[in-house]
């Protein structure tokens, strides 16, 4: 994913569930539409919650995956 | 006047008649589209330590996968709208032998005074050093995604609470008003 550069950080880091998510989702809403952002998490349950999150609000997923022990997200703001 | 036979000059080829269905399916997909996937209707009626996060939990998630979200609070939930919840949301091992205690103890030992207090203080560093949100937190953050909070006037009256007593922001309304929301929501939970 290195040829997708984030527009804006939110590091998640040492939060629970359903922190992650619900401030993700304040984030994007600040955020114009294709604008990505990057999310740093350690709560492992957002492995399989960032996935039904963004089907659930239309937002795009564009990768997933753990550097050490943190977890990185890439989500694109969709339409709507 | 066109002749018997003649080839129209606008027909459609078969790609074009292909495209066509596929968009008057995806319209017709469209506009059915469920409402009551938009809406979730959440009750909470335990007024614990531990019971007061799962309707919390979930009311702001699905507020932030855009759904409309209202809780209502009844009977012992009413405990996480006060003001002073802070103070009044407890637990206790007693009658809760799945509580994990730092020693094995029997039940009836766990009566002993200041097993409450010193349970809930338990908790609350377990899970702040796990980086769980307080319910304070969790309140907060419902208000700012505009979840409802709605406190059941029935027991309301029986346990003799007034306004005063709860947070800013919170409505009052009965069993019809969360019926009314429920019938909308396909999410529903009794908590």
């Amino acid at each position: 994913m290195s040829e997708v550069t984030e527009d804006r950080v939110l590091d998640m880091r040492g939060f629970q569930c359903p922190i992650p998510v619900v401030k993700t989702n304040l984030a994007i809403k600040e955020m114009a539409d294709g604008e990505v952002l990057k999310v740093l998490a350690t709560d492992k349950g957002a492995l399989s919650d960032f996935p039904a999150w963004a089907e659930d609000t239309g937002n795009q997923l564009l990768s997933s995956g753990e550097e050490g022990d943190v977890l990185v997200f890439y989500i694109r703001k969709g339409e709507g | 006047m066109q002749q018997i036979g003649e080839t129209p000059t606008t027909q459609m080829s078969e790609d074009d008649l292909r495209r066509i269905v596929r968009e008057e399916i995806q319209a017709a997909l469209g506009a059915s589209k469920d409402p009551g996937t938009q809406r979730a209707a959440i009750i909470a009626s335990k007024g614990t330590l531990d019971w007061s996060y799962p309707p919390l939990i979930l009311a702001t998630t699905a507020a932030a996968t855009g759904m409309e979200t209202s809780v209502f609070f009844t009977f012992y939930g009413l405990n996480i709208l006060l003001k002073d919840f802070d103070k009044e949301l407890k637990i206790g091992p007693t009658g809760n032998p799945a509580m994990p205690m730092p020693m094995p103890m029997p039940q009836f030992a766990t009566i002993i005074p200041g097993m409450v207090p010193m349970a809930t203080k338990m908790m609350k560093s377990k899970f702040a050093g796990k980086g769980v949100a307080s319910i304070g937190e969790l309140l907060d953050l419902a208000i700012e995604l505009g979840v409802r909070l709605i406190a059941c006037r029935m027991t309301m009256d029986v346990f003799g609470y007034e306004e005063a007593d709860f947070r800013d922001g919170v409505e009052y309304a009965g069993a019809a008003s969360f019926i009314s929301e429920a019938r909308k929501a396909n999410v529903t939970l009794f908590i």
